[in-house]
């Protein structure tokens, strides 16, 4: 299995293939609803972002508080699709990797097309296990969102799957002829 | 007459919350084994062997399985031979409060659906009554992701639909959730009633153990069906393409009006946490 470490440059980036399992490690950074939200309207009103996700990974997720003696509680994948609304923005503004569950729509394919971006997909509902990947966390932004704050994460090798690579290929299309292959 | 006090109550409830949180049900993970063994497309095999894996390290370090512990919805059968002293309302809202708190769990809920400012506790619990004979009081704790309550459908059919239509509808709700409830998931139906009572039937039919037969041999019949469809959808665990869409398929039904066929449809994610205990 590869293994990659954010940042994912361009080159690293375009040799994912959707359907490919990958062990990411390194920085990422989480958000999810309310986070979104936030972000979208401080880009409105032209104001600075509160970290900066150029060529960064967004993971979308809302962890449970640290039990005593851990770095992070429970801490897997959202639906992905809630923040389709707000993810072609962001990737123009120089996000490139998104990690979470779930289909995206063609708005999202598109600008990951464009930019060169990918979306990486973890397994919903297994939340204790990620927890296990985190070797920090720090708030780094919206601290009163609580679960929902930003947080930076330093990870180590995270197994997630390519789900849309940057030619837009989609792990959703190309199951039906995995399966067929399969059975 | 028997006497029970409403911190016993919220004792028994924050327990339930972290147990339900924590440990899935043993008939849940056999299912989750089941599927593993079946489940020949290497991404669908690795993510079920994930989540046997998530379970286990949940159970050993006392971790909730999921980061959304869910809002709880606690179903509470009161004996018509007790009486509670205190509020019971109040009880089970203190023990989601301290069982939350206690377990590390997620606060997920909002205190206004449109202005959502999180409660900070969890609470309020959504809750429902009903009574039985006797002098026991039954409770159980079903914490609710969003994943799959998202995606959870009612809808009212006309009589001429049929089986056939409630089928396709069934059928086409967990084809359009596809990866996001978190599948394999479980499928509670309520079929009958009224647009509520279907609904509410839905999420007690998540209630009934994964391997749960419906005792009319008519609707076991339909149950078998739907989980053949479903799980020919191709969707698989995580959405990674699959014969494992769906663990089990669990129906409840109520007599209806003459003009009406209400149909709902409660997807529960592969975990789908509940525990009881019984005062």
């Amino acid at each position: 299995m590869k293994q990659i470490t954010t940042p994912l440059s361009n080159k690293v980036i375009r040799d994912l293939k959707a359907g490919e399992q990958i062990i990411l490690s390194g920085t990422i950074y989480t958000g999810r609803d309310a986070a979104h939200k936030r972000i979208a309207e401080l880009l409105d009103r032209g104001n600075p972002l509160p970290f900066d996700f150029q060529g960064q990974a967004i993971y979308y997720a809302g962890p449970c508080p640290a039990p005593p003696g851990k770095i992070i509680g429970s801490a897997g994948p959202t639906t992905s699709s809630r923040m389709d609304e707000y993810t072609p923005r962001l990737i123009q503004k120089g996000l490139r990797v998104m990690i979470g569950k779930g289909l995206r729509n063609s708005a999202v394919i598109d600008a990951i097309r464009q930019y060169t971006g990918v979306y990486l997909t973890a397994v919903g509902g297994a939340g204790a296990f990620y927890s296990k990947c985190v070797e920090s966390s720090e708030i780094v932004a919206f601290d009163e969102l609580g679960a929902e704050a930003v947080f930076k994460l330093t990870v180590r090798d995270m197994p997630l799957v390519v789900s849309i690579d940057c030619k837009g290929d989609s792990i959703y299309e190309l199951r039906e002829r995995i399966v067929e292959e399969t059975l | 007459m028997r006497i029970i006090e409403s911190c016993q109550i919220a004792d028994t409830v924050a327990k339930l919350c972290v147990q339900a949180n924590v440990c899935v049900n043993e008939d849940i993970l056999s299912a989750l084994e089941t599927a593993r063994a079946r489940e020949k497309t290497p991404l669908a095999h690795s993510a079920l062997d994930m989540l046997l894996k998530n379970a286990d390290i949940a159970a050993r370090e006392n971790l909730p399985v999921c980061q959304d512990t869910g809002m709880a919805v606690v179903f509470v059968t009161v004996g018509a031979d007790v009486h509670i002293n205190g509020n019971i309302d109040k009880a089970i809202n203190d023990g989601v409060r301290r069982g939350y708190r206690e377990g590390y769990c997620r606060n997920s809920v909002v205190i206004d659906p449109v202005r959502r400012v999180n409660t900070g506790d969890n609470t309020p619990a959504v809750i429902y009554y009903d009574f039985a004979p006797g002098c026991s009081l039954r409770i159980t704790v079903a914490p609710k992701g969003f994943g799959s309550e998202n995606m959870s459908a009612v809808r009212m059919l006309n009589p001429s639909d049929g089986l056939a239509g409630a089928e396709d509808f069934i059928v086409e709700t967990i084809r359009i959730a596809d990866a996001k409830p978190c599948p394999p998931i479980i499928a509670g139906i309520g079929i009958g009633g009224t647009m509520e009572k279907a609904a509410l039937m839905s999420k007690q039919a998540l209630l009934l153990d994964v391997d749960h037969i419906n005792p009319d041999p008519f609707w076991a019949g339909v149950e078998n069906r739907l989980l053949e469809r479903i799980n020919t959808l191709g969707i698989g665990a995580t959405g990674y393409g699959g014969i494992a869409t769906a663990l089990g398929v669990n129906i409840l039904t109520y007599p209806t009006h003459i003009a009406g066929l209400p149909v709902a449809v409660n997807i529960g994610c592969h975990a789908n946490r509940h525990r009881t205990a019984v005062l």
